[in-house]
């Protein structure tokens, strides 16, 4: 029986390195799955039965993925602005800007593109 | 005119190295790598997001998905998130067998996730909507494709750590390397959230 000694050492090791919320509780990862679930069954349910317009609802499930993503963040990824002495939510808040151009500039712009088409242009008529 | 002797080529660094425990970095360094995975999946959904519409002709989003195959896969993602969860809260307590179980138990739920995601792709191309079909499909099954590859070696990895602790027992190194994974697991059911709303739920709403 290894396993009390190793966990003696291995804990006390960790611990001296880390931050004390890197692994959470099991309260936490309880909070975390329950909110998940909610916030994942009522997109679907929003759009199996579509009760409100498509526009509401599709503003409604985009704002639910947003805070299911920070809920997983929080609660299973353990982000908060001390870890790693704040250099992981730099890397992150650094990452999401990007992500945040990319996206949105590459939507913008293509479907601009598509809109200023010239309306009668038709490529079996091209070259 | 001339320098003291001492003044060498030895000045320009530190004579010796600033002791780091080992693995002090590691956590950092492979939160990093997440962000950029997180920048390759945020090409993919711009990709999709331009090309989503773009039909050629062929079937539709809302023709094609099945939600509630939809519901059941991301739920299997969910109860895999939690079980792992569990398996981190018995490496703390140095657990070393109930570790194990819930890592094995983990492996099921993203078997059972990758299976019907299997079972949903061949379907697709038996209806003969496979990813040369238009570019909607072709960037549907890249980003799909992608995040299920990165399951598939989610589940290399867990099984591989599952006969590392059997070996090694809960040694730092092998802790170091499940909260690796378990960053891993964690973040690719954020990329999911990311999936199934845009993909799935929004293409149902065209």
């Amino acid at each position: 029986m290894s396993a009390p000694t190793d966990h003696g050492h291995g804990h006390h090791d960790d611990h001296g390195h880390h931050d004390e919320g890197a692994h959470g509780s099991r309260k936490e990862y309880w909070i975390g799955f329950l909110l998940s679930v909610v916030m994942t069954a009522i997109p679907f349910w929003l759009v199996m039965t579509q009760p409100i317009g498509k526009q509401a609802i599709a503003m409604t499930i985009m704002l639910f993925a947003a805070a299911q993503m920070i809920v997983h963040m929080i609660f299973f990824l353990h982000m908060n602005r001390k870890a790693e002495g704040g250099w992981s939510i730099m890397a992150l808040i650094f990452t999401v800007v990007i992500v945040v151009i990319a996206l949105s500039g590459s939507l913008w712009v293509m479907y601009h593109m598509n809109e200023n088409m010239m309306p009668t242009m038709d490529m079996s008529q091209m070259g | 005119m001339s320098q003291p002797a001492a003044y060498t080529i030895d000045d320009f660094h530190l004579a010796e190295e600033p002791h780091h425990p080992e693995g002090s970095s590691t956590m950092l360094g492979f939160w990093i790598y997440l962000m950029s995975d997180c920048l390759i999946f945020a090409m993919l959904f711009a990709t999709y997001g331009v090309l989503g519409t773009s039909y050629a002709g062929g079937p539709t989003p809302r023709e094609l998905f099945d939600l509630p195959l939809v519901a059941v896969n991301t739920a299997m993602l969910l109860f895999s998130s939690i079980t792992y969860g569990f398996a981190m809260l018995a490496m703390v307590d140095g657990k070393k067998g109930a570790t194990q179980a819930w890592l094995l138990v983990t492996a099921v739920f993203g078997l059972a996730f990758l299976g019907i995601e299997l079972y949903e792709f061949n379907h697709l191309i038996h209806e003969g909507a496979g990813p040369w079909t238009s570019a909607f499909l072709s960037s549907f099954f890249t980003l799909v494709g992608t995040h299920g590859l990165h399951v598939t070696f989610g589940i290399v990895w867990l099984v591989t750590l599952v006969v590392q602790v059997q070996k090694r027992g809960l040694i730092p190194a092998n802790r170091r390397r499940l909260m690796c994974l378990s960053l891993f697991w964690h973040f690719l059911d954020v990329i999911w959230i990311g999936v199934f709303t845009f993909v799935y739920l929004m293409g149902m709403l065209r």
